[in-house]
């Protein structure tokens, strides 16, 4: 596998754009931080280098299409793309983690401890069940229940990992109307999720005095379905672009690794969400 | 192939080499060796800063009581102190000699993914802005410590806001930087060279960005909980609302300690590239050693709390930590015979790099063995957070790392500029360090345990000899780096010419199949190993 010579590998020459995503960064993070601290104009230079931002992204994914439309990618290369992308979800399995890790450590440690005998002197009323906000802060909110829109949000994903095959299967045959279809589809059923899934928290906001700040439980629960949601919608923009090349006769039966790549995202954002539904909604 | 008919090659291909010059070059660059040298550059910047830093730390500590800094100002130094070496100075020059030797040792002609190499470097740079920035802001530079611990940073200004997108960049910076390494080794390879015939130092990079794209990625999730918590009404850290500090401590360290073995490792890969060239004898053990470091890295991942005993954790969560840290000793132990029957019977000589990897393997080993000693739970309940501890990790990471990265430096700048360094000078650096290092540290060991506790401003007046003494070493080990710097600039500039093979027992393809100097591309023909 590591053995073909390097020739014929595709070098890029010198560009500018790592460094326009650079300084995209960094105007980001000064408006960020000044954003934060409530220092006048900090929103408009955070909008500002996320336009930079993007411009880089328009101009470095552009390149990158043309190269491998003009063919300029071999084997070698395909499979150099194939590392990276897994190497990539997997820094994203961890990322995950750590707010599950959080979740598990509030629910099995941090509540149940304040609530024994340790601190019964400072908090004599806590009993320590889950959902909790804690023993401190005003507690009035109702979970989240499983089987309304989260069931729901659940089969429209395992539905778009369907079609997002579907469509595949037809890409690897040349069978395009099945595959823009199928892509389609796919694309749709995730913005609908996120149609829901904005739907739920207006719900949890004005319905359920569940928020960001409702104590651990609100924590968990926003930062998890919140960067979920995040990497849906990465995900979902992510497909359209690949539909729209799709459209444009990008692609072909052997080399199509652009569409693989956003197939194992979604792919992953469905797993995710599977362990979200069990362990935020359900149990 | 003779290096010289591939050096008869490689100007044909310099022909036809086109890429911008002056300043667009090292902008826009695309070239491994270029990416290398200017994260090298970079390190060294960033290791100058941090020391100053450090000499301010030692200053202030010179004698007992409050004589030039505020303890705010002193909390900021060690902060930044420990971030600044830890991510701008030990990481990146490890990325750094990634860059330079990776594709030449393995027979590849870059890195797989050029562009995205070019954006993991020009990250690190606006993190590195932020955090220096961060002492010029209303209320100062971060003031927790490095380990960024709630709630203490949940109450500081905005320099915590600086330091934590600093940590985010950095993480992307590392986690790009590691798959294409990973990417370029499993892919790149040139034909014959199976994993097992890879140098050690290659093993241990992949391993090093294995443990990297693992570990980034939850202390990017730490940070962002801070984040939250301190502005967007979040309780992960705050028991009133349910959250836990101690949580932050077990999240940071599941990162905090593979992150030690990301600054390790890397050396670990080096020396094991020298001892056998200066031996003059192949390395004894290899398959050993490959097995030793990916123990190492998996057991990593499970001795975090070693970093927290003192919290509170159930007892037999102390004993589970307590065993399997000491269980690290086994594979490192192996490492350390494993260099000594190499140079056993060997026709030894002692240049500069050598004398920098013996130096490495004789402190390295004292910084395992107080290691060691703090892993024993009821020993760390006295011992943590005293200067025991500061000791221990300078040990490891100073006369670790650090040394091993000067031995590299050392080895590799006649291929990298095709000159010779200054052999005298180069000794001279070795020997003024490692007196320097050592007076500086040796005596923290006895000021820890005589309880002395670290990150404090001043002192009770029985410590004073002991921290007088470690300032005198500091500063003669700090103001040595200039030794250094003027070693490699001289080098670079008037040094003379650099023979084909400068170290006889060298015998890695960047020596074996390319000229020296290493010409601006490599390999655009791959190598056939056998």
């Amino acid at each position: 596998m590591g053995n073909a010579p390097s020739g014929g590998y595709y070098f890029a020459p010198p560009s500018h754009w790592p460094l326009v995503g650079s300084a995209a960064l960094l105007i980001m993070a000064f408006g960020g931080v000044m954003w934060m601290n409530s220092i006048g104009g900090g929103g408009w230079i955070f909008l500002a280098g996320l336009g930079i931002l993007f411009y880089m992204l328009f101009g470095w994914f552009g390149t990158v299409i043309r190269e491998s439309e003009g063919g300029l990618y071999n084997k070698q290369v395909d499979l150099s793309f194939r590392w990276s992308m897994s190497w990539f979800i997997f820094s994203e399995v961890m990322f995950f983690a750590a707010f599950f890790g959080a979740l598990f450590y509030a629910r099995v440690y941090s509540v149940p401890w304040l609530a024994d005998i340790d601190n019964k002197l400072l908090w004599p009323e806590y009993k320590g069940a889950w959902p909790s906000a804690g023993p401190y802060l005003p507690p009035q909110f109702t979970a989240m229940g499983a089987w309304g829109i989260p069931a729901l949000n659940t089969f429209l994903l395992l539905s778009s990992g369907v079609t997002v095959t579907w469509a595949h299967w037809a890409l690897k045959v040349g069978n395009r109307p099945q595959l823009i279809l199928g892509l389609a589809a796919t694309v749709a059923l995730g913005f609908t999720f996120l149609g829901f899934q904005i739907y739920e928290y207006v719900h949890a906001y004005s319905d359920l005095n569940l928020k960001l700040t409702s104590g651990v439980f609100g924590s968990t629960f926003y930062m998890l379905t919140g960067f979920h949601g995040f990497h849906v919608t990465l995900g979902a923009v992510m497909l359209t672009v690949i539909l729209f090349r799709c459209m444009k006769g990008h692609f072909t039966a052997d080399h199509h690794f652009g569409f693989e790549a956003v197939a194992w995202y979604w792919h992953f954002v469905d797993v995710v969400w599977l362990i979200l539904f069990v362990f935020v909604y359900w149990v | 192939m003779t290096a010289a008919a591939h050096a008869q090659d490689h100007a044909h291909h310099d022909d036809h080499a086109h890429h911008p010059t002056g300043i667009k070059r090292w902008l826009f660059t695309t070239n491994h060796k270029d990416i290398g040298t200017l994260y090298l550059w970079f390190s060294f910047t960033m290791f100058l800063m941090g020391g100053v830093m450090a000499l301010l730390i030692r200053a202030e500590l010179f004698q007992p009581g409050l004589q030039l800094v505020n303890p705010e100002f002193f909390n900021s130094l060690t902060t930044v102190h420990g971030l600044v070496m830890v991510f701008g100075a030990i990481m990146p020059a490890w990325v750094g000699f990634a860059n330079w030797l990776i594709p030449m040792q393995i027979g590849a002609a870059d890195m797989a993914f050029p562009r995205m190499n070019n954006w993991s470097f020009y990250l690190v740079v606006p993190a590195a802005i932020l955090l220096v920035a961060s002492f010029f802001v209303p209320g100062g530079a971060a003031a927790s410590g490095w380990t960024l611990y709630p709630p203490l940073i949940i109450q500081q200004g905005i320099s915590i806001d600086m330091t934590i997108l600093a940590v985010h960049i950095l993480g992307a910076s590392s986690i790009m930087g590691s798959i294409n390494i990973i990417t370029t080794i499993l892919n790149l390879r040139a034909p014959g060279m199976t994993l097992m015939k890879m140098p050690l130092f290659v093993w241990t990079w992949l391993i090093t960005a294995y443990l990297l794209i693992a570990v980034m990625p939850v202390l990017a999730g730490a940070v962002t909980m801070l984040l939250t918590d301190r502005h967007f009404g979040t309780s992960f850290f705050n028991a009133a609302g349910g959250g836990d500090p101690t949580m932050f401590m077990h999240i940071f360290w599941f990162f905090g300690h593979p992150e030690v073995y990301i600054m390790i490792l890397p050396a670990f890969g080096v020396v094991s590239a020298i001892i056998p060239a200066f031996a003059r004898k192949p390395l004894f053990g290899y398959a050993s050693m490959v097995y030793a470091t990916a123990s190492i890295a998996i057991l990593s991942f499970i001795v975090w709390g070693h970093h927290m005993f003192t919290v509170g954790m159930p007892a037999a969560g102390n004993l589970f930590f307590m065993y399997a840290t000491m269980l690290i000793a086994v594979p490192t132990g192996v490492k350390i015979f494993n260099w000594i029957a190499t140079m056993w019977k060997g026709s030894m000589t002692f240049e500069t790099p050598m004398l920098f990897s013996v130096g490495f393997l004789c402190l390295f080993t004292i910084g395992g063995f107080s290691g060691l000693v703090l892993a024993i739970t009821p020993v760390d309940i006295t011992l943590h957070n005293t200067y025991y501890v500061v000791a221990h990790f300078h040990y490891v990471l100073v006369s670790g790392a650090l040394f091993a990265i000067f031995a590299g430096v050392y080895f590799w700048l006649p291929k990298w500029t095709g000159n010779m360094y200054n052999e005298t000078l180069g000794k001279a650096h070795f020997w003024l360090s490692v007196i320097g290092f050592n007076i500086a540290f040796f005596p923290q060991h006895f000021l820890g345990l005589a309880g002395m506790p670290r990150r404090i401003p001043d002192y009770a007046l029985q410590f004073a000899e002991w921290n007088m003494w470690s300032s005198v070493g500091a500063f003669i080990f700090g103001f040595s780096q200039l030794v250094f710097l003027y070693v490699v600039i001289e080098c670079i500039r008037s040094g003379r010419k650099s023979e084909q093979l400068p170290w006889e027992g060298a015998d890695t393809l960047e020596w074996t199949h390319l000229p020296t100097p290493a010409p601006y591309h490599t390999f655009e023909t791959a190598p056939v190993v056998k």
